[in-house]
Protein backbone atom coordinates (compact mmCIF):
# COMPACT_ATOMS: atom_id res chain seq x y z
CA UNK A 1 0.00 0.00 0.00
CA UNK A 2 2.73 2.72 1.28
CA UNK A 3 4.78 1.41 -1.90
CA UNK A 4 1.93 1.97 -4.30
CA UNK A 5 1.70 5.50 -3.35
CA UNK A 6 4.91 6.47 -3.09
CA UNK A 7 5.82 5.21 -6.32
CA UNK A 8 2.52 5.76 -8.76
CA UNK A 9 2.02 2.59 -11.28
CA UNK A 10 -0.09 3.17 -14.62
CA UNK A 11 -1.82 1.45 -16.28
CA UNK A 12 -0.69 3.30 -19.37
CA UNK A 13 2.86 1.74 -19.71
CA UNK A 14 3.17 -1.75 -18.32
CA UNK A 15 6.42 -3.39 -17.83
CA UNK A 16 7.07 -6.28 -19.56
CA UNK A 17 6.09 -8.63 -16.77
CA UNK A 18 2.89 -7.29 -17.35
CA UNK A 19 3.06 -7.91 -20.92
CA UNK A 20 3.95 -11.32 -20.36
CA UNK A 21 1.50 -11.98 -18.11
CA UNK A 22 -1.23 -10.62 -20.25
CA UNK A 23 -0.50 -12.50 -23.34
CA UNK A 24 -0.48 -15.61 -21.34
CA UNK A 25 -3.24 -15.10 -19.34
CA UNK A 26 -5.08 -14.22 -22.81
CA UNK A 27 -3.93 -17.77 -23.98
CA UNK A 28 -4.60 -19.46 -21.03
CA UNK A 29 -8.39 -17.70 -21.10
CA UNK A 30 -9.13 -18.64 -24.36
CA UNK A 31 -8.46 -22.24 -23.78
CA UNK A 32 -10.51 -22.87 -20.56
CA UNK A 33 -13.49 -20.82 -22.76
CA UNK A 34 -12.71 -23.86 -25.78
CA UNK A 35 -12.48 -26.41 -22.92
CA UNK A 36 -15.97 -25.69 -21.63
CA UNK A 37 -17.95 -24.92 -24.87
CA UNK A 38 -16.08 -27.52 -27.65
CA UNK A 39 -18.09 -30.60 -28.68
CA UNK A 40 -15.32 -32.98 -29.14
CA UNK A 41 -14.83 -34.21 -25.60
CA UNK A 42 -11.17 -35.51 -26.36
CA UNK A 43 -10.03 -31.66 -27.65
CA UNK A 44 -11.54 -30.61 -24.02
CA UNK A 45 -9.68 -32.51 -22.27
CA UNK A 46 -6.17 -31.81 -24.32
CA UNK A 47 -7.21 -27.90 -23.70
CA UNK A 48 -7.45 -28.02 -20.70
CA UNK A 49 -3.86 -29.24 -20.81
CA UNK A 50 -3.08 -26.02 -22.18
CA UNK A 51 -4.84 -24.04 -19.99
CA UNK A 52 -3.34 -25.56 -17.07
CA UNK A 53 0.09 -24.73 -18.47
CA UNK A 54 -0.51 -21.43 -18.99
CA UNK A 55 -1.50 -21.20 -15.60
CA UNK A 56 1.85 -22.82 -14.67
CA UNK A 57 3.73 -19.81 -16.81
CA UNK A 58 1.68 -17.25 -14.58
CA UNK A 59 2.90 -18.95 -11.50
CA UNK A 60 6.26 -18.77 -12.63
CA UNK A 61 5.87 -15.46 -13.85
CA UNK A 62 4.56 -14.62 -10.10
CA UNK A 63 7.68 -15.91 -9.09
CA UNK A 64 6.48 -18.82 -7.23
CA UNK A 65 8.23 -21.53 -8.46
CA UNK A 66 7.52 -24.65 -6.83
CA UNK A 67 3.71 -24.61 -7.44
CA UNK A 68 4.36 -23.93 -11.25
CA UNK A 69 6.59 -27.18 -11.22
CA UNK A 70 4.25 -28.75 -8.58
CA UNK A 71 1.05 -27.85 -10.89
CA UNK A 72 3.12 -28.96 -14.28
CA UNK A 73 3.82 -32.55 -12.70
CA UNK A 74 0.75 -32.88 -10.79
CA UNK A 75 -2.18 -31.22 -13.01
CA UNK A 76 -0.51 -31.60 -16.62
CA UNK A 77 0.87 -34.79 -15.49
CA UNK A 78 -1.17 -36.77 -13.91
CA UNK A 79 -4.74 -35.03 -13.39
CA UNK A 80 -5.56 -35.26 -17.52
CA UNK A 81 -4.22 -38.40 -18.33
CA UNK A 82 -6.93 -39.69 -15.36
CA UNK A 83 -9.49 -37.33 -17.48
CA UNK A 84 -8.35 -38.94 -20.83
CA UNK A 85 -8.95 -42.41 -19.10
CA UNK A 86 -11.79 -41.67 -17.94
CA UNK A 87 -13.37 -40.90 -21.02
CA UNK A 88 -11.81 -43.90 -22.89
CA UNK A 89 -13.27 -46.03 -19.97
CA UNK A 90 -16.33 -44.32 -20.68
CA UNK A 91 -16.19 -44.65 -24.27
CA UNK A 92 -16.76 -41.56 -24.94
CA UNK A 93 -17.29 -40.76 -28.87
CA UNK A 94 -14.04 -39.28 -30.62
CA UNK A 95 -15.67 -37.19 -33.03
CA UNK A 96 -18.21 -34.11 -32.38
CA UNK A 97 -20.77 -34.98 -30.16
CA UNK A 98 -23.97 -32.97 -30.78
CA UNK A 99 -25.22 -33.27 -26.70
CA UNK A 100 -22.25 -31.75 -25.14
CA UNK A 101 -23.81 -29.53 -23.50
CA UNK A 102 -27.33 -29.57 -21.56
CA UNK A 103 -30.64 -27.62 -22.26
CA UNK A 104 -30.05 -25.06 -19.68
CA UNK A 105 -26.91 -23.69 -21.47
CA UNK A 106 -28.77 -20.04 -21.18
CA UNK A 107 -29.60 -19.85 -18.54
CA UNK A 108 -25.85 -21.29 -17.12
CA UNK A 109 -24.33 -18.58 -20.08
CA UNK A 110 -26.71 -15.92 -18.08
CA UNK A 111 -25.17 -16.25 -14.70
CA UNK A 112 -21.85 -17.19 -15.76
CA UNK A 113 -21.53 -13.39 -16.92
CA UNK A 114 -23.38 -11.75 -14.20
CA UNK A 115 -20.67 -13.51 -11.92
CA UNK A 116 -17.89 -12.58 -14.04
CA UNK A 117 -19.25 -9.23 -14.32
CA UNK A 118 -19.81 -8.68 -10.51
CA UNK A 119 -16.27 -10.36 -9.78
CA UNK A 120 -14.56 -8.36 -12.35
CA UNK A 121 -16.24 -4.71 -11.02
CA UNK A 122 -15.68 -5.93 -7.34
CA UNK A 123 -11.98 -6.56 -7.71
CA UNK A 124 -11.14 -4.02 -10.16
CA UNK A 125 -12.13 -1.78 -7.77
CA UNK A 126 -11.27 -3.11 -4.73
CA UNK A 127 -7.12 -3.52 -5.86
CA UNK A 128 -6.87 -1.28 -9.07
CA UNK A 129 -4.03 0.91 -6.93
CA UNK A 130 -2.39 -2.41 -5.52
CA UNK A 131 1.09 -3.04 -6.39
CA UNK A 132 2.76 -6.28 -6.32
CA UNK A 133 6.61 -5.53 -6.18
CA UNK A 134 8.62 -8.58 -8.03
CA UNK A 135 11.72 -7.56 -8.00
CA UNK A 136 14.40 -9.18 -5.49
CA UNK A 137 14.42 -12.41 -4.01
CA UNK A 138 11.30 -14.53 -5.69
CA UNK A 139 8.45 -15.29 -3.21
CA UNK A 140 7.89 -18.71 -3.94
CA UNK A 141 11.30 -20.41 -4.30
CA UNK A 142 11.44 -24.11 -3.40
CA UNK A 143 13.89 -23.45 -0.33
CA UNK A 144 11.16 -20.74 1.15
CA UNK A 145 7.99 -23.03 0.54
CA UNK A 146 9.54 -26.12 2.26
CA UNK A 147 10.09 -23.89 5.20
CA UNK A 148 7.29 -22.34 5.67
CA UNK A 149 5.69 -26.02 5.32
CA UNK A 150 7.35 -27.99 6.99
CA UNK A 151 7.57 -25.02 10.00
CA UNK A 152 4.48 -23.51 10.03
CA UNK A 153 2.11 -26.03 8.13
CA UNK A 154 3.33 -29.55 9.14
CA UNK A 155 0.33 -30.59 10.79
CA UNK A 156 -2.41 -29.82 8.66
CA UNK A 157 0.37 -31.45 5.75
CA UNK A 158 -0.11 -34.92 7.65
CA UNK A 159 -3.72 -34.47 7.84
CA UNK A 160 -3.67 -34.04 4.50
CA UNK A 161 -1.85 -37.59 4.08
CA UNK A 162 -4.13 -39.19 5.91
CA UNK A 163 -7.02 -37.72 3.28
CA UNK A 164 -4.83 -38.46 0.52
CA UNK A 165 -4.98 -42.37 1.86
CA UNK A 166 -8.60 -41.96 2.39
CA UNK A 167 -9.52 -41.00 -1.14
CA UNK A 168 -7.02 -44.00 -2.14
CA UNK A 169 -9.19 -46.62 -0.04
CA UNK A 170 -12.13 -44.99 -1.29
CA UNK A 171 -11.33 -45.20 -4.96
CA UNK A 172 -10.17 -48.71 -4.38
CA UNK A 173 -13.28 -49.87 -2.52
CA UNK A 174 -16.01 -47.61 -5.04
CA UNK A 175 -14.39 -49.65 -7.73
CA UNK A 176 -14.00 -53.10 -6.22
CA UNK A 177 -17.97 -53.01 -5.36
CA UNK A 178 -19.26 -52.62 -8.73
CA UNK A 179 -17.20 -55.68 -9.53
CA UNK A 180 -18.32 -57.57 -6.65
CA UNK A 181 -21.88 -56.39 -8.43
CA UNK A 182 -20.79 -57.79 -11.70
CA UNK A 183 -19.89 -61.43 -10.41
CA UNK A 184 -22.98 -61.66 -8.01
CA UNK A 185 -25.01 -60.90 -11.17
CA UNK A 186 -23.43 -63.11 -13.86
CA UNK A 187 -22.38 -65.95 -11.73
CA UNK A 188 -25.64 -67.91 -11.71
CA UNK A 189 -26.13 -67.75 -15.74
CA UNK A 190 -22.67 -68.68 -16.68
CA UNK A 191 -22.69 -71.38 -19.04
CA UNK A 192 -20.48 -74.25 -18.14
CA UNK A 193 -17.65 -74.52 -20.45
CA UNK A 194 -15.97 -75.31 -17.34
CA UNK A 195 -16.22 -78.47 -15.43
CA UNK A 196 -19.39 -78.77 -13.13
CA UNK A 197 -16.91 -77.80 -10.03
CA UNK A 198 -15.16 -74.31 -11.54
CA UNK A 199 -18.78 -72.17 -11.37
CA UNK A 200 -18.95 -73.04 -7.39
CA UNK A 201 -15.75 -70.51 -6.11
CA UNK A 202 -17.04 -68.35 -8.62
CA UNK A 203 -20.65 -68.23 -6.80
CA UNK A 204 -18.83 -68.44 -3.97
CA UNK A 205 -16.33 -65.15 -4.20
CA UNK A 206 -19.86 -63.57 -5.75
CA UNK A 207 -21.91 -64.46 -2.25
CA UNK A 208 -19.08 -63.24 -0.12
CA UNK A 209 -18.84 -60.02 -1.72
CA UNK A 210 -22.85 -59.76 -1.24
CA UNK A 211 -21.97 -60.49 2.40
CA UNK A 212 -19.23 -57.56 2.33
CA UNK A 213 -22.01 -55.43 1.22
CA UNK A 214 -24.57 -56.25 4.08
CA UNK A 215 -22.13 -55.82 6.09
CA UNK A 216 -21.43 -52.61 5.07
CA UNK B 1 2.75 -6.01 -11.44
CA UNK B 2 -0.29 -4.84 -10.50
CA UNK B 3 -2.92 -7.03 -8.73
CA UNK B 4 -5.74 -6.66 -10.70
CA UNK B 5 -4.49 -8.36 -13.61
CA UNK B 6 -3.95 -12.42 -11.82
CA UNK B 7 -6.81 -11.61 -9.90
CA UNK B 8 -8.72 -10.62 -13.04
CA UNK B 9 -7.93 -13.56 -14.67
CA UNK B 10 -8.54 -15.88 -12.01
CA UNK B 11 -12.30 -14.29 -11.62
CA UNK B 12 -12.48 -14.69 -15.48
CA UNK B 13 -11.29 -18.51 -15.00
CA UNK B 14 -14.00 -18.92 -12.44
CA UNK B 15 -17.17 -18.12 -13.88
CA UNK B 16 -15.44 -20.32 -17.04
CA UNK B 17 -15.53 -23.04 -14.40
CA UNK B 18 -18.71 -22.04 -13.35
CA UNK B 19 -20.17 -21.95 -16.94
CA UNK B 20 -18.98 -25.36 -17.40
CA UNK B 21 -19.97 -26.72 -14.65
CA UNK B 22 -23.43 -25.74 -15.45
CA UNK B 23 -23.80 -25.95 -18.77
CA UNK B 24 -21.99 -29.28 -19.56
CA UNK B 25 -24.02 -32.69 -19.78
CA UNK B 26 -21.15 -35.32 -19.43
CA UNK B 27 -20.00 -35.95 -16.09
CA UNK B 28 -16.69 -35.53 -17.19
CA UNK B 29 -16.34 -32.75 -18.41
CA UNK B 30 -18.19 -31.52 -15.38
CA UNK B 31 -15.35 -32.48 -13.50
CA UNK B 32 -12.63 -30.81 -15.86
CA UNK B 33 -14.85 -27.54 -15.02
CA UNK B 34 -14.77 -28.28 -11.58
CA UNK B 35 -10.28 -28.05 -11.96
CA UNK B 36 -10.65 -24.71 -13.94
CA UNK B 37 -12.90 -23.20 -10.53
CA UNK B 38 -10.25 -25.05 -8.59
CA UNK B 39 -6.78 -23.12 -10.41
CA UNK B 40 -8.89 -20.16 -10.67
CA UNK B 41 -8.32 -20.27 -6.83
CA UNK B 42 -4.52 -21.16 -6.74
CA UNK B 43 -4.09 -18.31 -8.75
CA UNK B 44 -5.95 -15.93 -6.80
CA UNK B 45 -3.86 -17.50 -3.55
CA UNK B 46 -0.33 -17.41 -5.48
CA UNK B 47 -0.91 -14.07 -6.48
CA UNK B 48 -2.23 -12.34 -3.22
CA UNK B 49 0.42 -15.09 -1.01
CA UNK B 50 3.14 -13.04 -3.40
CA UNK B 51 1.58 -9.72 -2.43
CA UNK B 52 1.05 -9.95 1.09
CA UNK B 53 4.84 -11.40 1.79
CA UNK B 54 6.30 -8.02 0.20
CA UNK B 55 4.13 -5.50 1.34
CA UNK B 56 3.33 -6.70 5.01
CA UNK B 57 6.27 -8.97 5.46
CA UNK B 58 4.21 -12.15 6.41
CA UNK B 59 6.35 -14.74 6.73
CA UNK B 60 4.36 -17.53 7.07
CA UNK B 61 3.28 -18.06 3.35
CA UNK B 62 -0.14 -19.25 3.84
CA UNK B 63 -1.20 -19.17 0.63
CA UNK B 64 1.70 -21.24 -1.10
CA UNK B 65 1.02 -23.58 1.68
CA UNK B 66 -3.02 -23.66 1.06
CA UNK B 67 -2.13 -23.45 -2.37
CA UNK B 68 0.03 -26.90 -2.21
CA UNK B 69 -3.06 -28.10 0.07
CA UNK B 70 -5.65 -27.34 -2.75
CA UNK B 71 -3.84 -29.03 -5.34
CA UNK B 72 -3.33 -32.45 -3.36
CA UNK B 73 -7.25 -32.43 -2.36
CA UNK B 74 -8.23 -31.75 -6.05
CA UNK B 75 -6.28 -34.69 -7.00
CA UNK B 76 -8.06 -36.48 -4.31
CA UNK B 77 -11.46 -35.42 -5.51
CA UNK B 78 -10.64 -36.11 -9.21
CA UNK B 79 -9.39 -39.97 -8.39
CA UNK B 80 -12.93 -40.78 -6.16
CA UNK B 81 -14.50 -38.60 -9.26
CA UNK B 82 -13.67 -40.68 -11.54
CA UNK B 83 -14.12 -43.49 -9.76
CA UNK B 84 -17.78 -42.92 -8.85
CA UNK B 85 -18.48 -41.57 -12.73
CA UNK B 86 -16.94 -45.21 -13.83
CA UNK B 87 -19.01 -47.06 -11.37
CA UNK B 88 -22.00 -45.55 -12.32
CA UNK B 89 -21.37 -46.55 -16.36
CA UNK B 90 -20.86 -49.29 -15.24
CA UNK B 91 -24.12 -49.98 -13.34
CA UNK B 92 -26.62 -47.63 -16.18
CA UNK B 93 -24.32 -47.36 -19.05
CA UNK B 94 -24.03 -43.85 -19.84
CA UNK B 95 -22.30 -40.87 -17.70
CA UNK B 96 -24.70 -38.61 -19.07
CA UNK B 97 -26.03 -36.04 -15.78
CA UNK B 98 -29.21 -35.63 -17.69
CA UNK B 99 -29.80 -38.79 -17.36
CA UNK B 100 -29.69 -39.62 -13.64
CA UNK B 101 -32.77 -38.92 -12.37
CA UNK B 102 -34.48 -41.46 -10.54
CA UNK B 103 -34.25 -39.48 -7.09
CA UNK B 104 -35.95 -36.38 -9.33
CA UNK B 105 -39.63 -35.41 -8.39
CA UNK B 106 -41.55 -35.11 -11.47
CA UNK B 107 -44.94 -34.99 -12.50
CA UNK B 108 -44.89 -38.10 -13.54
CA UNK B 109 -46.24 -41.04 -11.04
CA UNK B 110 -44.07 -43.76 -12.63
CA UNK B 111 -41.02 -43.09 -10.44
CA UNK B 112 -40.79 -46.52 -8.46
CA UNK B 113 -41.23 -48.34 -11.73
CA UNK B 114 -39.07 -46.96 -13.71
CA UNK B 115 -36.39 -47.27 -10.95
CA UNK B 116 -37.24 -50.97 -10.97
CA UNK B 117 -37.11 -51.15 -14.93
CA UNK B 118 -33.30 -49.31 -14.74
CA UNK B 119 -32.33 -51.45 -12.13
CA UNK B 120 -33.06 -54.51 -14.34
CA UNK B 121 -31.78 -53.49 -17.26
CA UNK B 122 -28.62 -52.35 -15.67
CA UNK B 123 -28.76 -55.99 -14.18
CA UNK B 124 -28.83 -57.42 -17.89
CA UNK B 125 -26.15 -54.94 -19.17
CA UNK B 126 -23.72 -56.07 -16.21
CA UNK B 127 -24.42 -60.21 -16.86
CA UNK B 128 -23.87 -59.20 -20.44
CA UNK B 129 -20.84 -57.81 -19.31
CA UNK B 130 -19.55 -59.97 -17.31
CA UNK B 131 -20.57 -62.91 -19.92
CA UNK B 132 -18.53 -61.30 -22.39
CA UNK B 133 -15.13 -61.30 -20.19
CA UNK B 134 -15.46 -64.99 -19.13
Amino acid sequence: MTLAAAVPHGFLSPTGVEIAFLLVGLVTFGAALVTVTTRQLVHAALWLVVTLGGLAVEYLLLTAEFIAWVQVLIYVGSVVVLLLFGLMLTRAPIGRSPDADSGNRWAALTVAVAAAAALVWVVVDAFRATWIDLDGEPAGTTRVTGESLFQNWVLPFEALSVLLLAALVGAIVLSRKAKADATAAASPRTPGPRPDGGGSPDRARGAAGADQEGAR
Amino acid sequence: MHLVYPAVLSALLFCTGLYGVLARRNAILVLMSVELMLNAVNLNLVAFDVWLSRTAEETLHSGQALTLFTIAIAAAEIGIGLAIVLAVHRNRGTSDIDKLRDTAEGPDKDGPDSGALAARKADDQAGEKAEATA
